[in-house]
């Protein structure tokens, strides 16, 4: 069978597309993140150093307690604490807020390794049994619908939740005040001052709940998809999400699509052993599809008008 | 306070603030009666702003006591002004291009239905009956960075209005407005004092003092050096007071002697950044010897004439000839090389390197010339620094040394930079684009008398500037340009009126006089 022949048989599956969702909602929650913060005027590249936190503590609270919900709490909660660094960082102390972000992203690859080895020494991180993990949940009845049930309804609970955090991100920055105020402070943060907005509140609320955003993620990608921490396991995800923020031009809708794309290329990745092609070659694609997006289909995208920029009142 | 016969609606006291090296505010009082229109006038950097800054909240004074009302009050923040119905329309507006006109009025004082969803309809009908009530036309739904900088300048307006605000601070606020959206804007400020709100106008522009201010006062160097009551004084008497020494305001100029034909523009046509077509076919001679003024309302394709002029903008159609020269498709090192020298209208954005020293500002797209550079390799470092010091003499750019950032200079000695680069090499043409925007008076003086000696010397002056009394009392002969077309050249005593009436599309029939 030809390669094409083999990508199109896969197309066809429901499972492909089952995981195309997975893969897309674990790319969802820090490219949501990476939108708020954004839109609030801090530029986040550093949701890769978030998730990969997440992923850590969460692993670590699983196998310490037994509870996966505990322990996703655990990771969205040491995401929201990176993300307290950035914030200080570049908000209070207006440093570049990429070289922040940099820093934040070695700084988690680091810390994450450092203390694998003096946790659990040379030693594997150990097993989170299945019954520790984030559970998939097939929804009653709508499960049984062909192909779309397979594909949309049986699903891992942080996939559902993310779906739904969506379409609250969405409704909150373009339908809310808090989200008008977000949107203010992004785009002109002497306006918004002026306007009696304390504009420092609204952008470390922005760039933390990038961090419990992505810190869901990382909890999700170690004890719903996988079982363990891998050093490094994010792999790159974080900047794919920031590719898909930027994608889908800082909005939530635009960067789902962007997510669903990349979330393709994972599943066919996914399924490698039923194409034949190598699967090293296979394995890029996420990453080729990212810069084709961002370099051809996407065009010029204009960010928030004070994208990284820190904001200074004129008294200081 | 209350012995007072009228009621103040504010009274600063002693108010001093120092910024490290300046002091911006040295125990300034200053005090507004409720329900004037009070004006603070001073040049660039006289304390004006601070002082505004100061009374909204923006800035915190080091010590003086300010009293809202015949209350003292404590102003940490916009937020403490606003709630005591202060209001302030900045310079630069504050308002978000990419939200609607509506979203901007209501920014942190937002309706909301349900679980904190912003609510349109109740905003649109509050901004209604705002709008009706104060007569003031504005679309809700329209985004605020497709307007005109004058209904812009209403949004605020309505914006500080939906505060609650009867005390409306307005910095600078006919700087970017045309004479029609000036009249219309004294039209709003009277209506709002009927309305019983009381009104702080800052401003350089003397003669807009004198028409709308019941009293004046007047700042310098930090301090207030007069109150002055509008009906009593003249223009005069507040320059003197504002710059610290008598102060020409009328340019004095012998006729001109125009000499050859400089520089020939034939069907000029160009595109704008959007790709829109900015010039439809502009014709013109500039002689050597004479200033030609552009009057226009600004974004009528002046900004481009000057730029496919200096080589900056291609232009798609048309002839420009420097005296038999074709420079049409020359590009700025060319033009530069050929002769024409060049006052861009964004002074910082284009003029001057912010964070290069005065000296090597001074050199800009002269650096190759021989007298600066060895074979364009190394650069004559004696050589630049003896021109610097030339021309900052000569041209009185007021710096510690000739090593500083032009960042650190303010606007008038900024532009005074600019002026020295272009004039200091003895220019065939020189295009000056509005020279003296933003600059205090002692400095617009100052440029206004060298661009004339320029002219007395030969140089062909083209001078594009959206202030009518800069045109009129510069040119010799005035050329109006209307959505991409020169659409008539006047002689140099045209009054304000015809040409007001020319800027914006009229006129150009049978000379029916003025409007």
């Amino acid at each position: 069978m030809t390669f094409l022949g083999d990508i199109a048989h896969v197309l066809a599956t429901a499972d492909l597309w089952r995981l195309t969702l997975e893969a897309a909602a674990l790319l969802l929650l820090p490219a949501l993140g990476g939108v708020i913060s954004e839109r609030s005027g801090v530029v986040n590249i550093a949701m890769e150093g978030m998730m990969l936190t997440g992923a850590f503590f969460s692993v670590v609270a699983d196998l310490a307690w037994h509870n996966p919900w505990a322990a996703a709490l655990v990771g969205i909660v040491a995401g929201g604490l990176m993300a307290l660094i950035h914030a200080v960082v570049s908000i209070r102390f207006r440093a570049d807020q990429i070289v922040s972000g940099i820093a934040i992203n070695i700084f988690a690859a680091g810390l994450t390794v450092f203390l694998v080895n003096r946790l659990y020494g040379l030693a594997d991180v150990g097993h989170v049994g299945q019954a520790n993990l984030l559970p998939y949940i097939n929804i009653p009845l709508l499960d049984q619908i062909p192909f779309l049930g397979r594909v949309l309804f049986q699903q891992n609970v942080v996939v559902y939740a993310a779906l739904i955090l969506l379409v609250i991100v969405h409704l909150v920055l373009f339908r809310t005040r808090l989200g008008l105020r977000i949107r203010a402070v992004g785009e002109h943060p002497q306006a918004a001052d002026t306007a009696g907005i304390n504009v420092y509140v609204i952008r470390y609320g922005a760039v933390i709940t990038s961090g419990l955003l992505s810190g869901l993620a990382g909890a999700f990608l170690a004890i719903g998809i996988s079982n363990t921490f891998v050093p490094n396991m994010t792999d790159g995800r974080g900047y794919i999400a920031l590719a898909a923020v930027i994608f889908g031009k800082w909005t939530p809708f635009g960067a789902f699509v962007a997510c669903l794309i990349f979330g393709l290329g994972q599943a066919i990745y996914d399924n490698n052993s039923i194409i034949h092609v190598s699967q090293y070659l296979l394995s890029m694609l996420p990453y080729v599809l990212t810069l084709v997006v961002l370099a051809g289909v996407v065009g010029r995208s204009i960010p928030p008008a004070a994208d990284g920029i820190p904001y200074a009142p004129e008294n200081e | 306070m209350s012995t007072e016969p009228e009621k103040l609606a504010v009274d600063m006291h002693g108010i001093t603030k120092a910024w490290p090296g300046v002091v911006a505010n040295d125990h300034v009082d200053f005090s507004v009666r409720a329900g004037e229109i009070h004006a603070l006038v001073g040049e660039n950097g006289a304390g004006k702003s601070t002082l505004m800054n100061i009374l909204y909240g923006l800035v915190k004074s080091d010590s003086g006591e300010i009293i809202v009302n015949g209350k003292p009050a404590r102003i940490n923040g916009p937020r403490d002004a606003i709630a005591l119905g202060i209001g302030m329309v900045h310079q630069h507006f504050m308002l978000i291009p990419v939200f609607t006109v509506g979203e901007n009025i209501m920014l942190g004082r937002e309706p909301v239905a349900g679980p904190g969803f912003y609510d349109y309809t109740r905003a649109r009908k509050d901004i209604d009956e705002l709008t009706k009530k104060y007569g003031l036309r504005l679309d809700p739904d329209a985004r605020t960075g497709d307007l005109p900088v004058g209904l812009q300048q209403r949004a605020e307006i309505v914006k500080v209005l939906y505060r609650g605000a009867n005390l409306l601070v307005l910095d600078e606020p006919t700087g970017v407005l045309t004479p029609q959206e000036t009249v219309e804007l004294f039209g709003i400020l009277r209506d709002l004092l009927k309305a019983g709100k009381t009104i702080i106008f800052i401003s350089h522009k003397l003669k807009e003092v004198l028409e709308i201010s019941d009293r004046i006062t007047v700042m310098r160097r930090g301090k207030v050096v007069g109150h002055l009551t509008t009906k009593e004084t003249n223009e005069q008497e507040i320059a003197t007071m504002m710059v610290g020494r008598a102060v020409l305001l009328r340019v004095d100029k012998k006729p001109a002697k125009p000499g050859a034909v400089a520089f020939r523009v034939e069907n000029l046509t160009a595109n704008s950044d959007r790709s829109v077509q900015a010039l439809r076919g502009i014709s013109f001679e500039l002689r050597q010897g004479e200033i030609l003024g552009i009057a226009g309302v600004e974004g009528n394709g002046q900004s481009e004439l000057v730029e496919v002029l200096a080589g900056t903008r291609r232009a798609t159609g048309g002839h420009v000839l420097l005296g038999d020269r074709d420079v049409t498709a020359a590009n700025a090192r060319e033009e530069r090389d050929a002769g024409v020298g060049h006052i861009p209208e964004d002074r910082r954005g284009v003029g001057l390197v912010l964070n290069y020293s005065i000296a090597d500002n001074l050199i800009l797209g002269r650096e190759r010339a021989s007298a600066f550079s060895w074979h364009g390799l190394l650069l004559r470092l004696d050589a630049i620094r003896n021109w610097a010091k030339r021309l900052v003499k000569e041209f009185d750019i007021r710096t510690p040394s000739i090593e500083t950032p032009a960042r650190a200079l303010s606007g008038g000695n900024q532009q005074k930079i600019i002026v020295a680069r272009e004039m200091g090499t003895r220019p065939r043409v020189l295009l000056a684009a509005q020279p003296t925007r933003g600059v205090d008076i002692g400095a617009i003086e100052f440029i206004h008398r060298r661009l004339v000696a320029e002219r007395d010397e030969g140089t062909a002056v083209l001078l594009v500037s959206a202030e009518l009394d800069e045109i009129r009392s510069l040119s010799d002969r005035i050329a109006v340009m209307y959505e991409g077309r020169i659409v008539s050249v006047e002689p140099a005593d045209t009054d304000e009126a015809r040409l007001g009436l020319l800027m914006t599309g009229g006129g150009t029939g049978a000379k029916t006089g003025a409007a």
